[in-house]
C-alpha cells in the first residue's frame, strides 16, 4: 500500500516536473507545477508531516501558484519566443548539473543505516509542531511575520503603476 | 517499507530538474518556477530527515521556507511586473542591461 | 715608529676641520670668526710643516720617512691599500710651497673678498682644497694621491663657478670638471696596469720593483707612463686637455692664483716626478712628455701674445710655463721641473695676486684696453708686479733665471732632438717676454683710457702678501739647481748633467737673456714707443691676428667634433630609448595587461541571466564534488550516518 502510493505520487511529482521543463506555454507549465506540490503534499502525508501537507496545499498551491497564474495572465505571457540564448548556459551548465546529480547521488546510496519509511511510524501531531513553534522559535515567528510584512510593502510599491513611468521620465 | 533513500532521490532529481530548468527556459516567469520547484525539492528532503530523526524542527524548518518562498514569490512576481513594464519582453535573453 | 713626533695626519686635517665649521655654521658665525678659521687652519699646517722640516735639517729625523701601521683602507685578495703618508724631500718641497704660498693667499683673500656675501663659503671652499691638495702631496700610494688629485678637481669646480649665478661661471666650472675627468680616466687607467703589473699601488714598492729588474725597460712601463701623462696633462692643462684653464678665470682671483697658478696645476708635475722610477725606463714616454711640454709651452704662448683680458694673459702664461716643466721632466731633470714649479709658484701666484689688486682698485675692470697709466695711483702694486714681470722674463738673478736656465740646459743634453727642443723653449722664453711686458705696458703706463675709472690701491691684507711674494720672486731661485738637485736627489734620482760639447753653462744663461731682452724691446716699442703701431701690425697680418685671437679655434673645433655628438646621442639616449622605448614601454606593457585582463573578464559580465545561472550551478557543482571528494576520502567507500543524536 505505502510502496504503491509513494510510486504513484513520485511519478507524479516527476512527470509534472518535466512536463514545466518541455512546456512552451508557461500557463501549461504553472499547471504542472501545480500537480508537483500537490503530489508533494501527499508525500509529506506519507512522512507523517500532517500539517505541512495542509500548509503545502494552501501555501503553495493554493496562493502561490495562483499567484503565478494571475501574472502570466496580466502579462500575456504567450509562446516563448525564440532568442540568442546562451551557450554558456548549455556548454557548462548541463555538466554542472549532472554533477551535481552524480555526488548528492552516490552519497545517498553509499549511505549506511539510512533506514526506512513505514506508515506505521506515527504523525508528528499540530499540537506537538505549535507547542515548538510558540515556544522555542517565537521569535522567528514573529521575526519571518515582519518579512512578510516588508514583502507586501515592496511588491506593492514594485508593481505600482506610477513605477515604471517614473523610470522611463527620468 | 521504503528506504529512505528512495525520498533523498526524489528530491535530488527534482532539485535538479529545477536547476536545468532554470538554465533551458528562456521565460521569466516560468524560470522563476523552477526556483520553487527547487525549493520544495530541499522541502521533501527536510520533511525526510525530520521524519526519520523525529525532529518537529525539521518540520518548522520547511514551515519557515515556505513563508520565505511567499514572500519572495510576491516580491519576485512584482520584480517581474516591474521589468515586463520597462521592456514589454518577457524573454530573459532580451533583459541584459546589466552587461558591461 | 721612534723619533720625535711629526704630527703627520694633522698636515691635511686642520684645513678639514677647517672646512667643516667654515662650512657647517660659516653662515651664521660673524665673518672676523670665519677669517680666523680659515687663516688658523693653514697657518698650522705651516707650522707643522716647518717643525718637520726643521726636525730634518737638524737631523733628528732623516728621509723618506714612511708612515708604519697606517689603517688599512682595502684589504681585498691581493690587493692592500692604506692610508700611508710618505714624507721626503719632495713631499716636503711641495708642502712648504702649498702651505706657505696657501696661507699668503688667504690673508689676501681676506682682504680681496671681503666685500662678497658668500664670504664663509669661498673659505670652506679654499680650505677644503688645502685639505685635498695636501692629501695629494702626502700620498704614499697612487689610489690615495689619486682620492685627492679627484678632490683638488671638486675643490676647483666649486671655487671656480663660485658666483654661479653667472652662467659663464657655472659652465666653466663644469668644463674644468669633465676636461678633468678625461685626464683621470688616464690615470685611472694607469692604475689598473700598474696593479697588474706590480700587484701594490705603493711608490716605494713599485721603484723597489723596478730597481730589483735593470733590464727592464719600455713595454708596459711605455704604456703606464703615458696613461699617467694622461692623466697629468688633464690636471696641468696641456695639449689637447689645457681648454678648461682659460675659462677658469671666472673663478675669484685669488683661486686663480692659488689653485691655477701655484699648486693643483703643478699636481701633474709632481705626480710625474714621484713615479719618475717608471719613467725613466721609458724613452719613448720622457720623448712624449717633453715634446708636448715644449708644444704646449709654444703654443699657449702664442695665444697670449693678443688677449685682452689681463687674467686670460696669465692663464696662458701658465699653460705655457707648465709646458717647461714638463720638458724638464722629460728630459729627465726632474729636479730642474720641480725648481721652476717652486719659482713659478712664487711668480706667477704674485701675478695673479697683483692682477688682482688692480682689477680690485679698479672696480672690477679686467679689460687691458681700459686700463692704462695705473702705475702712479697704484704704486705698491706696481712695483711687486713689476718683480713679478722681471721674474718670469727671465731677468738675470731673479728666481726664473735659474730655473729656467736649468731646463733648456738640461734640454740641450739631449742630443739633436733635445736642441730643437731647446730652440723652441728659448723661443717661447721670448714670447713670454714678449707678452708681459706687452701687459705690464698697457696696464701701468701711458694715458689712462678709461678715466671714469677711480683708481685706488688695495687694503694692507692684499698688499702684504704681494711684498712677500715679490721678494720670493726675486730671492727664490738664489739656492741654485745644483744645490736643488742634491736636496732634491733622494726623491727624484740623480741625473748627470754632462757639459755640453764644450759650451760653457754662462753662455747659454746669455742666450736666454738675450731672449728676454728682445723681447722686452719689441713690447716696448710696440705699447710704449708707437702705441698706435699694434693696430697697424694687426691690420697688415690680419690672419694670423685672427687665428691667434680665436685662440686657433680650439674650443669650437672641440665643440663640434666631441661636445655636439655626444650630446645628440645623449639625448637620442634619453628621449628615446630610456623614456620612450624601456619606461614607456613598461608602462603601455603593464597597462596593456590591466586592458587586456579586464577585456577577457568582460565577457564573462554578458549581462545574461542563464550564462550567470551555469556559472552559479558550475560553482555549485565544483564545491560539491570537492566536499564529496573530501568525505569519500575520509570514510573510505562506505558512508555511515552519525545521525542526531
Amino acid at each position: 500500500m505505502h510502496l504503491i502510493l509513494f510510486i504513484v505520487f513520485a511519478g507524479l511529482c516527476l512527470a509534472g516536473a518535466l512536463n514545466l521543463l518541455l512546456q512552451k506555454h508557461p500557463i501549461n507549465s504553472a499547471l504542472s507545477l501545480v500537480v508537483v506540490m500537490t503530489s508533494l503534499a501527499v508525500l509529506y502525508l506519507l512522512l507523517g508531516a500532517e500539517f505541512l501537507a495542509a500548509a503545502q496545499i494552501i501555501v503553495y498551491a493554493g496562493a502561490i501558484m495562483v499567484l503565478f497564474t494571475f501574472v502570466i495572465m496580466l502579462l500575456n505571457a504567450g509562446r516563448e519566443e525564440r532568442t540568442l540564448g546562451s551557450k554558456a548556459a548549455v556548454a557548462l551548465g548541463f555538466p554542472a548539473v549532472a554533477a551535481i546529480l552524480a555526488v548528492i547521488a552516490t552519497v545517498i546510496l553509499k549511505a549506511q543505516d539510512l533506514g526506512s519509511v513505514s506508515l506505521s511510524d506515527g504523525i508528528t501531531s499540530t499540537e506537538e509542531l505549535s507547542r515548538v513553534l510558540f515556544h522555542e522559535l517565537l521569535l522567528p515567528f514573529e521575526v519571518t511575520s515582519v518579512l512578510i510584512l516588508i514583502a507586501i510593502l515592496g511588491a506593492v510599491s514594485l508593481a505600482r503603476k506610477g513605477h515604471g513611468d517614473q523610470e522611463a521620465g527620468k | 517499507m521504503i528506504p529512505l533513500s528512495w525520498y533523498l532521490l526524489l528530491s535530488a532529481t527534482l532539485f535538479c530538474l529545477g536547476i536545468v530548468g532554470f538554465l533551458v527556459r528562456r521565460n521569466l516567469i516560468t524560470i522563476f518556477m523552477s526556483i520553487e520547484l527547487m525549493l520544495n525539492g530541499v522541502n521533501l528532503s527536510f520533511v525526510t530527515f525530520a521524519h526519520q530523526w523525529h525532529l518537529v524542527k525539521g518540520q518548522i524548518f520547511v514551515f519557515f521556507v515556505m513563508v520565505v518562498a511567499a514572500a519572495e514569490a510576491a516580491v519576485g512576481l512584482a520584480i517581474i511586473i516591474a521589468i515586463f513594464r520597462a521592456r514589454a519582453t518577457l524573454a530573459v535573453d532580451r533583459i541584459d542591461l546589466m552587461k558591461l | 715608529m721612534n723619533g720625535p713626533l711629526l704630527f703627520l695626519p694633522l698636515i691635511p686635517l686642520l684645513p678639514f676641520a677647517g672646512f667643516l665649521l667654515n662650512g657647517l655654521f660659516g653662515s651664521r658665525l660673524p665673518k672676523a670668526l670665519v677669517t680666523l678659521i680659515a687663516l688658523l687652519a693653514p697657518l698650522g699646517s705651516l707650522a707643522i710643516v716647518a717643525h718637520d722640516a726643521y726636525l730634518f735639517w737638524s737631523g733628528a729625523i732623516t728621509f723618506p720617512v714612511i708612515e708604519q701601521g697606517a689603517p688599512t683602507w682595502i684589504s681585498v685578495g691581493t690587493l692592500h691599500v692604506d692610508f700611508g703618508f710618505v714624507l721626503d724631500q719632495l713631499s716636503l718641497t711641495m708642502l712648504l710651497i702649498i702651505t706657505g704660498v696657501g696661507f699668503l693667499i688667504h690673508i689676501y683673500s681676506a682682504g680681496y673678498m671681503a666685500h662678497e656675501k658668500g664670504y664663509w663659503r669661498y673659505f670652506a671652499y679654499l680650505n677644503l682644497f688645502l685639505f685635498f691638495m695636501i692629501v695629494l702631496v702626502l700620498a704614499g700610494n697612487a689610489l690615495l694621491m689619486f682620492v685627492g688629485w679627484e678632490g683638488v678637481g671638486l675643490a676647483s669646480y666649486l671655487l671656480i663657478g663660485f658666483w654661479f649665478q653667472k652662467t659663464s661661471a657655472a659652465d666653466a666650472g663644469k668644463k674644468a670638471f669633465v676636461v678633468n675627468r678625461i685626464g683621470d680616466f688616464g690615470f685611472l687607467i694607469g692604475m689598473f696596469l700598474l696593479l697588474a703589473n706590480f700587484g701594490t699601488l705603493t711608490f716605494s714598492e713599485i721603484a723597489t720593483k723596478i730597481g730589483e729588474n735593470p733590464g727592464w725597460t719600455g713595454g708596459v712601463l711605455t704604456c703606464i707612463a703615458i696613461c699617467l701623462f694622461v692623466g697629468a696633462a688633464g690636471k696641468s692643462a696641456q695639449i689637447p686637455l689645457y681648454v678648461w684653464l682659460p675659462d677658469a678665470m671666472e673663478g675669484p682671483t685669488p683661486v686663480s692664483a692659488l689653485i691655477h697658478a701655484a699648486t693643483m696645476v703643478t699636481a701633474g708635475v709632481y705626480m710625474i716626478a714621484r713615479s719618475h722610477a717608471i719613467f725613466d725606463r721609458s724613452p719613448v714616454a720622457l720623448s712624449v712628455v717633453a715634446i708636448i711640454g715644449a708644444a704646449t709651452a709654444l703654443f699657449a704662448a702664442t695665444m697670449g701674445l693678443v688677449q685682452t683680458d689681463i687674467k686670460r694673459v696669465l692663464a696662458y702664461s701658465t699653460i705655457s710655463q707648465l709646458g717647461y716643466m714638463f720638458l724638464g721632466c722629460g728630459v729627465m731633470a726632474y729636479s730642474a721641473g720641480v725648481f721652476h714649479l717652486m719659482t713659478h709658484a712664487f711668480f706667477k701666484a704674485l701675478l695673479f695676486l697683483a692682477a688682482g689688486s688692480v682689477i680690485h682698485g679698479i672696480g672690477g675692470e679686467q679689460d687691458l684696453r681700459k686700463m692704462g697709466g695705473l702705475r702712479k695711483k697704484l704704486p705698491v702694486t706696481f712695483w711687486t708686479m713689476t718683480a713679478g714681470v722681471f721674474a718670469i722674463a727671465g731677468a738675470p738673478f731673479l728666481s726664473a733665471f735659474y730655473s729656467k736656465d736649468a731646463i733648456l740646459y738640461a734640454a740641450f743634453q739631449q742630443g739633436t732632438f733635445g736642441r730643437v727642443l731647446w730652440a723652441v723653449g728659448l723661443f717661447t722664453a721670448l714670447l713670454t717676454s714678449f707678452y708681459m711686458f706687452r701687459l705690464w705696458y698697457l696696464a701701468f703706463f701711458g694715458k689712462q683710457r678709461a678715466p671714469e675709472l677711480h683708481p685706488h690701491e688695495s687694503p694692507w691684507s692684499m698688499l702684504g702678501p704681494l711684498v712677500i711674494l715679490a721678494l720670493l720672486s726675486i730671492g727664490g731661485g738664489w739656492i741654485g739647481i745644483e744645490k736643488f738637485s742634491e736636496w732634491l736627489a733622494p726623491a727624484v734620482g740623480t741625473h748627470a748633467v754632462e757639459a755640453a760639447g764644450g759650451i760653457p753653462e754662462w753662455a747659454f744663461s746669455v742666450i736666454a737673456v738675450s731672449m728676454g731682452l728682445i723681447g722686452w724691446l719689441v713690447a716696448h716699442v710696440l705699447y710704449f714707443a708707437k702705441p698706435d703701431q699694434p693696430a697697424k701690425l694687426a691690420g697688415s697680418f690680419s690672419v694670423p691676428y685672427k687665428v691667434l685671437v680665436n685662440k686657433y679655434w680650439v674650443d669650437e673645433i672641440y665643440n663640434a667634433l666631441i661636445v655636439k655628438p655626444l650630446l645628440m646621442i645623449s639625448r637620442f639616449l634619453l628621449e628615446w630609448v630610456v623614456e620612450f622605448a624601456i619606461i614607456g614601454g613598461v608602462v603601455w606593457l603593464l597597462a596593456g595587461i590591466a586592458l587586456l585582463t579586464g577585456a577577457i573578464l568582460q565577457k564573462w559580465q554578458s549581462g545574461n541571466l542563464r550564462s550567470y545561472a551555469a556559472w552559479l550551478a558550475a560553482g555549485a557543482a565544483a564545491l560539491l564534488l570537492f566536499a564529496g571528494a573530501v568525505l569519500l576520502a575520509a570514510n573510505g567507500v562506505d558512508i555511515k550516518w552519525a545521525g542526531w543524536k
